[in-house]
């Protein structure tokens, strides 16, 4: 396991955590999806959510940002707070919270519009550019951030559906970042995604820490290892252990999560 | 006998067929189906199918060609010269045939005895007087040529008759024998069968594809016709729909474009009626509604789409058409006085635009239920509200199957009759005015064929041409509509 793990990593400056859950509950109808889970989640950091399919971490992302608002049956309890406001307080506008979160899914989807207009989407909506110049730039900067400007800056016009996969899943994560959001949810964004695709999306996860807070869902732990700070196990709708990635991977407390990153349950 | 006791008899060889095939099979397997290649059943159906096939076949033949082979034969009787000034072959033999007929009613009726009926002769009997006793009634009387003629046109098809019984019967009996002989443990009856249900389903597919090419043909031909009777050019060009019943074809003028104004105007306001409405109740059912509104509207909807088209006509020529000569007629409530009858443009657009609402919106509705939620997921998740997600995604995605039902729409709007009739008025005029009365291709279709029709004047024969105008024009809309569809259903399969 232990070849995995970048040797040189450090940790980033740790803040005061931006994103904390206290006892938070999700319940699909009547299934109790997720039971009682209270998380830090820190500023700059990547973290990454690992487990069985069905543990709850999918459902638990998409509570960061409310999108299970758009699912009738889920509710939702306990407290998210992000910079300390709870953003499930009826004064919080989901719509503008959606925006200072930015979410990536797990497959590709770009709009059926230009490469440009899939960038400029949410900076139009949200009113962020003064003028078309300023859209031009901020549409530039969220692709080189996305590291797809080489590869698109002449193509701008055509269709983003015609991208490959891997160029798809940048071209995601350039039209959630050009929203300017402070963090970054991605739902298994690899899952889609050839090898060498993946390597360039994990190479700019890492990259994006400077910027943003991210929060990624995996099914691989290797590529949990390889591009978090802090890890957190979920089964059967718990949080059942939540530290330091190297922890995670070297000395578990739990003997779930010891069995799970064995390849014992899944 | 008669054809369908043919028929019947050949239905109960292949019941017994079928049992004899079973039978067999079971007995070659000594009694243990498992022996065998296929199921029992398989054996019964595959002897049934060859009793029965063939025969009907060689019936269905025979059906067609013994009444050539017999009017060959009699016309071959009549002397060329006796043809009277005025008459033709057509004429005398559509005699025979009558007198033949009237023979076999006597006979059938007791009135004469077969032998009487052979050996009459017209210098002996009056047979115009006979065939009058037991109620043929013959236009004339009757020459001997004739009554030969017709006396061997009785003999002919009292032949043919029997033989076709006994030809049928015969290959119904070999079809069932040969089959039964043929079976044993290894024989493939399943694949037999196999090979015959797919030929039931080829027998239906062609049955309509000839059935649209019978269609096309028949308008085809008399258009031609019509066209050889009055100048295409003024047909496409005249600006004046104006029949003569009474006089001479040359006196009317049948140009369509007065009435294809109508048609499209009507389409035109029926369109903005339908579309709107139709596109925005799609939007509310599949992205707003909860599901129990859903389970209960959208079939609402839909009971609008299985109202007969007369009802829709009746309720424009009786609610709607007063309704806006109320509003904007003389007297009415705005004070304007621009409709002065119930029946109008506008009366008719409207409520032909009620009835392709359903049609719109449940079009409509698959195709926006069609974009992936990963679509609506990217939008929303970036902050978008529900209608700007709809506005700006899934509106664009959705775009070319929405113009595709819009087209399919248009095509209807273009194809109805009894709303225009009942709701636009009878009168043909190159008008602007949406208050006015016009009329459309399909209702002058209705009134120039209603009533005495006479097929060969042009006053009749403009309907063909105004039909085969009207399908060109449908067919070209769903087709474009098609092609829209499917390119729209490459992206997302």
């Amino acid at each position: 396991m232990k070849d995995m793990i970048p040797v040189d990593r450090k940790m980033s400056t740790m803040q005061d955590s931006k994103i904390s859950a206290r006892g938070v509950q999700v319940y699909y109808g009547e299934t109790h999806a997720i039971k009682d889970v209270s998380v830090e989640i820190a500023d700059n950091t990547v973290t990454a959510f690992i487990g069985p399919s069905g543990c709850g971490k999918s459902t638990f992302l998409r509570c960061i940002n409310r999108m299970n608002d758009t699912i009738d049956t889920a509710r939702v309890m306990g407290d998210i707070l992000i910079d300390g406001e709870d953003i499930y307080d009826p004064r919080v506008d989901p719509v503008q919270l959606r925006a200072k979160v930015g979410m990536v899914f797990q497959k590709p989807n770009p709009f059926p519009k230009s490469i440009y207009d899939n960038v400029a989407y949410g900076p139009k909506i949200h009113g962020l550019a003064r003028n078309k110049a300023d859209l031009d730039e901020i549409v530039e900067k969220s692709l080189r951030k996305a590291a797809l400007w080489e590869e698109a800056k002449d193509r701008l016009d055509k269709p983003g559906t015609g991208l490959s996969g891997g160029q798809q899943q940048r071209l995601c994560i350039a039209r959630a970042i050009a929203t300017a959001p402070e963090v970054l949810l991605m739902d298994e964004p690899c899952s889609a995604l050839d090898p060498i695709a993946t390597a360039q999306v994990e190479e700019l996860i890492d990259e994006l820490r400077q910027s943003y807070s991210v929060v990624i869902v995996t099914h691989s732990m290797q590529q949990a290892a390889r591009v978090s700070q802090k890890t957190a196990f979920f089964h059967l709708g718990n949080l059942v252990e939540y530290d330091d990635t190297d922890k995670i991977f070297t000395n578990p407390q739990d003997p779930r999560t010891e069995s799970y990153i064995s390849g014992r349950i899944g | 006998m008669s054809n369908t006791l043919i028929l019947l008899i050949v239905l109960v060889i292949g019941v017994l067929g079928f049992f004899a095939g079973r039978a067999r099979a079971m007995a070659a397997a000594g009694g243990d189906r498992r022996n065998l290649h296929s199921l029992p059943n398989y054996y019964g159906a595959n002897t049934a199918l060859n009793a029965i096939v063939p025969a009907g076949i060689a019936l269905a033949v025979w059906l067609i060609v013994q009444p050539f082979v017999i009017n060959n034969t009699v016309s071959g009787m009549i002397d060329q010269e006796a043809i009277a000034e005025g008459s033709s072959l057509g004429l005398i033999m559509s005699d025979v045939r009558r007198v033949a007929e009237g023979l076999d009613v006597a006979v059938a009726e007791g009135a004469m005895t077969e032998e009487t009926a052979a050996d009459m002769r017209t210098e002996f009997t009056d047979v115009r007087e006979r065939l009058a006793e037991v109620g043929v009634a013959l236009g004339s009387g009757v020459t001997s040529e004739t009554l030969q003629a017709a006396q061997r046109y009785r003999e002919m098809a009292w032949t043919g008759n029997w033989l076709k019984t006994l030809v049928v019967i015969a290959i119904s009996i070999g079809g069932l024998a040969l089959t039964w002989r043929l079976i044993t443990r290894d024989y493939r009856a399943r694949n037999v069968v196999e090979k015959g249900v797919l030929s039931v389903l080829i027998l239906a597919a062609s049955i309509a594809i000839l059935t649209t090419v019978g269609i096309v043909f028949s308008l085809i031909f008399n258009t031609y016709e019509f066209f050889k009777l009055y100048p295409a050019a003024d047909f496409f060009f005249g600006l004046n729909w104006s029949p003569s019943f009474s006089g001479r074809g040359q006196s009317s003028q049948l140009g369509i474009l007065p009435l294809l104004w109508g048609t499209l105007y009507i389409s035109l306001i029926a369109l903005l009626v339908a579309v709107p409405i139709g596109l925005f109740s799609a939007i509310y059912l599949s992205e707003y509604a909860s599901k129990s509104v859903r389970a209960i509207a959208k079939p609402m909807l839909e009971v609008l789409a299985g109202i007969p088209t007369i009802v829709y006509g009746l309720f424009a020529l009786l609610t709607v058409g007063p309704l806006l000569v109320g509003v904007f007629g003389e007297g009415g409530a705005l004070g304007v006085t621009w409709m002065s009858g119930g029946t109008a443009v506008m009366t008719a657009g409207l409520v032909m635009g009620m009835m392709l609402i359903p049609f719109v919106s449940s079009l409509s509705d698959d195709i926006i239920n069609a974009v992936p939620q990963a679509m609506r997921d990217g939008s929303l998740g970036l902050g978008a509200t529900h209608s700007e997600t709809v506005r700006k995604v899934i509106l664009p995605a959705a775009l070319p199957g929405i113009v595709g039902a819009i087209l399919l729409a248009a095509s209807r709007a273009i194809g109805e009759t009894m709303i225009v009739v009942l709701g636009a008025g009878a009168a043909a005029r190159l008008s602007l005015n949406p208050f006015d009365a016009m009329t459309t291709v399909t209702a002058k279709i209705v009134s120039q064929l209603t009533g005495d029709s006479d097929f060969s004047s042009p006053v009749a024969l403009v309907a063909f041409a105004l039909g085969i105008s009207l399908f060109v024009v449908t067919l070209g809309l769903n087709i474009f509509a098609l092609y829209i569809v499917r390119k729209y259903r490459e992206q997302y399969e």
